[in-house]
């Protein structure tokens, strides 16, 4: 080694100082719609305190935050807030589905309730629980520190090629049938909902 | 003095071109969860406000139609989310008098120690947030401190700490045994500091006092005509408890106080659950002392309560006896009745309208949620005061979402 | 304590009344009922609407009318609760809003409007109030299923790569 090197300067990759910058410094949107929120809020608070983890500072705009905390169910009418909010969040930017309700629709198997964000938009990291522990959500955003790590790249490079939504296909074949049914009993007239775009 | 919109409104066609529109929420960290208002203000008075409400309607109604009254109230307890138990007992306490049940004495002390823990579970994060959103984040982590240790009193006894599915038709899921009568006990003696500082923080701070008082007036008479209830209804002046004018549980046995201001603003209401949080641990401390030993459950043959799990596992009688009371077409009689029953739950009169028709299952499970009454008022409180005395209000009323919207 | 006698003499013989534990409830014809209502409240003292609520009779055994409406009055000075029950059947679905007499029942006929589709005539703002406005069904009628008609899944799809 003929150029000797400071102690004071190291080496590394690009991706990797990056996104060891972007893993320590989590700001998450705590998007809390329900029981999870409060959750979320005691993870926050006295007794766990995730400031520890460098992911305090909850941001209540979406402009300003990369990971997108969604804590609580999610039904019908603030699908198309969540996805707003989801588009406005500017790149790189994660999302952890907290709670049996956001990840899978958990006890509410109803008319109005989404069942999984993942259908309709990305997810990077499920914490199962009703409501899970706070314990469990600081366990999931170390994991997502350490998935930041491992997979990011400086200019997002590991998301172009996720084309294909996380969650199974909106329509199972279940729920097909049942809407069959339920479609014989009167004129079917579905609701839908109105467009989003992240311009205001 | 609250003020109708003709009142706000400017008459004047040039000044109503000066108004101008702001959307509140539906995901704002103030609304706590999902709510939404649009405002109209002109310059930072508000004028009007109209909320939007149903952000997370979640059909627990249409669930309760399709649920046995035990699995129930697993869904009630989502309900209100501060404080799931007082959900559970209101439940119960209308599928009780339904089915003509009268509960053991010590399960009533033990759900009254339990509905008054939920009180002091609610008030404490109520008092939290409506500082925090005026600013003063202190009180909040002091009182969610003592509501990490309500968490462990419920967790020690149910096995959950936050949707605890604690009660059952009948009786509860465990019996309670001295270690925590005894966790309990040192929780009440450590409860007095916590009301203290933040009666210290908050009582006499000249900030405070400015933001919420005169704010968001209420008089006796609208709060009545409006259906307010509880801690709200209470600060207006209206005399009225539940615990004390319908007795149920135990309280007509224990000696408390109806807490009750006059004023009608932010503060009364932030008085009024200071105070019943001291009233709350008299209960406890009282019922603490007077619970009495026995069976926690009625009596087990009556085919409503399933036996204890030992007896299904070494017995057949036992055994028997479980599938008596699971089996869809046995088990205990439903009448074909409905009927009204509420209880006193920290946000005001929480009831339920039961339509039963003799299955084991409610045919409507109408909940009369307070936040709901509580939100449609707020137009009301709000007209004519500044836009940063919005956040002030609704933290006072304490709208908790999933009441809200159900 | 208010008398049959009283209400009989008033509005007709159609008023039934019926107790069941500590409810007493007077089942009203529907075309009466914002009489007996304003009744209540402005001679009796009935000043708080606890509660307003529906009932979909259409599987209930034995049922004869579609649609039961429910007011749950108190009369806070006495503490007194009382239940007035009027039932609907469709091709008729209004009935008269109370919002004159409470201002609490502004939300809640919203609401039921919005679960079963009673129309109340009156009301100043009738608009669905928990479900999507463009919302075409009424959730809580028992002809709708309680896993709905695939409304919730209608959403179009964010994928990573659109992001
Ligand atoms: S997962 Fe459980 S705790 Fe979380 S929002 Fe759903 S019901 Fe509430």
């Amino acid at each position: 080694m003929a150029v000797g090197l400071p102690e004071n300067v190291f080496l590394t990759k690009l991706d990797a100082a990056a996104s060891w910058a972007r893993a320590n410094s989590l700001w998450p949107m705590p998007f809390a719609t329900a029981c999870c929120g409060i959750e979320l809020m005691a993870t926050a608070a006295s007794r766990h305190d995730l400031a520890r983890f460098g992911a305090e500072v909850m941001r209540f705009s979406p402009r300003q935050c990369d990971l997108l905390i969604v804590a609580g169910r999610v039904v019908m009418k603030m699908l198309p807030v969540l996805q707003r909010i989801w588009l406005q969040m500017p790149e790189p930017k994660w999302c952890i589905s907290m709670g049996a309700c956001a990840c899978t629709g958990g006890v509410f198997d109803t008319y109005a309730v989404v069942q999984g964000i993942d259908r309709f938009i990305p997810v990077d990291m499920y914490v199962p629980g009703c409501p899970p522990r706070p314990e469990q959500l600081l366990a999931a955003v170390i994991e997502m520190q350490n998935k930041v790590k491992r997979t990011g790249t400086v200019y997002g490079r590991e998301f172009a090629e996720r084309t294909n939504p996380t969650g199974p296909p909106p329509f199972d074949r279940d729920e097909l049938r049942r809407l069959r049914e339920a479609s014989a009993i009167e004129g079917l007239e579905v609701y839908t909902p109105p467009k989003v775009s992240a311009e205001l | 003095m609250p003020l109708t919109l003709a009142d706000t409104l400017p008459t004047d066609a040039n000044e109503r071109e000066y108004l101008w529109t702001l959307n509140f929420g539906p995901q704002h960290p103030a609304t706590h969860t999902t709510l939404r208002i649009v405002l109209t203000l002109d310059g930072e008075k508000v004028i009007d406000a109209l909320p939007h409400i149903g952000y997370l309607h979640s059909g627990f109604e249409k669930l309760g139609e399709h649920l046995d009254f035990n699995q129930y109230v697993t869904i009630v307890d989502r309900m209100n989310y501060i404080s799931p138990v007082a959900n559970e007992i209101a439940w119960h306490h209308a599928v009780e008098k339904l089915l003509g049940i009268e509960l053991t004495p010590r399960c009533k002390y033990l759900r009254t120690i339990f509905a008054e823990l939920m009180r002091l579970h609610d008030h404490l994060l109520n008092v939290g947030t409506a500082a925090l959103d005026l600013g003063a984040f202190t009180a909040f982590l002091y009182g969610f401190q003592q509501r990490e240790n309500i968490y462990d009193l419920v967790e020690y006894a149910s096995g959950q700490r936050f949707h605890a599915s604690y009660t059952r038709v009948g009786g509860v899921l465990f019996d309670v045994n001295n270690a925590w009568v005894d966790r309990v006990r040192k929780f009440v003696k450590s409860m007095p500091a916590t009301i203290q500082e933040i009666d210290k923080l908050l009582t006499r701070n000249r900030i405070f006092i400015d933001r919420t008082k005169g704010i968001g007036v209420l008089t006796k008479e609208d709060a009545i005509n409006y259906g307010a209830t509880g801690p709200i209804a209470r600060a207006s002046g209206v005399v009225r408890d539940l615990r004390k004018d319908e007795p149920y549980l135990a309280y007509n046995e224990l000696d408390f106080k109806v807490i009750c201001a006059e004023g009608g603003d932010c503060y009364a209401r932030f008085l009024v659950r200071m105070h019943e949080m001291a009233e709350s641990l008299k209960i406890i401390e009282q019922a603490l002392e007077n619970i009495p030993e026995g069976p926690v459950n009625i009596d087990a043959v009556s085919d409503m309560v399933l036996p204890a799990k030992p007896a299904v596992y070494r017995s057949i009688e036992g055994l028997i006896q479980h599938f008596e009371v699971l089996m869809p077409n046995r088990g205990y009689e439903v009448p074909c009745e409905e009927l009204y029953a509420a209880t006193e739950a920290p946000n005001g009169e929480l009831g339920f309208y039961l339509v039963a028709d003799g299955k084991h299952r409610a045919y409507r499970a109408r909940t009369r949620p307070p936040s709901y009454i509580h939100f449609a008022l707020f137009p009301h409180m709000i007209r004519g005061y500044q836009l940063s005395d919005v956040v002030a209000v609704l933290g006072s009323i304490n709208i908790i979402a999933a009441e809200l919207d159900r | 304590m208010l008398a049959l006698k009283t209400l009989h003499d008033r509005f007709g013989y159609e008023i039934t009344e019926s107790s069941f534990r500590d409810n007493r409830r007077y089942t009203v014809p529907c075309g009466k009922v914002y009489h007996v209502l304003e009744f209540l409240w402005g001679e009796c003292g009935f000043d708080m609407l606890a509660d307003l609520t529906a009932v979909d009779y259409l599987e209930y055994p034995g049922a004869t009318d579609r649609f039961g409406v429910v007011y749950v009055l108190v009369n806070t000075t006495t503490g007194q609760r009382l239940i007035v029950k009027t039932h609907l059947n469709p091709p008729e679905s209004e009935l008269p809003s109370v919002y004159p007499l409470w201002r609490s029942a502004d939300w809640m006929e919203r609401e039921v409007f919005d679960m079963f589709g009673i129309t109340f005539a009156g009301h100043p703002d009738l608009r669905r109030i928990l479900s999507p406005d463009e919302f075409t069904a009424h959730p809580l009628r028992k002809d709708y299923p309680l896993k709905g008609r695939g409304e919730r899944h209608n959403f179009p799809v964010i994928t990573r790569a659109e992001s």
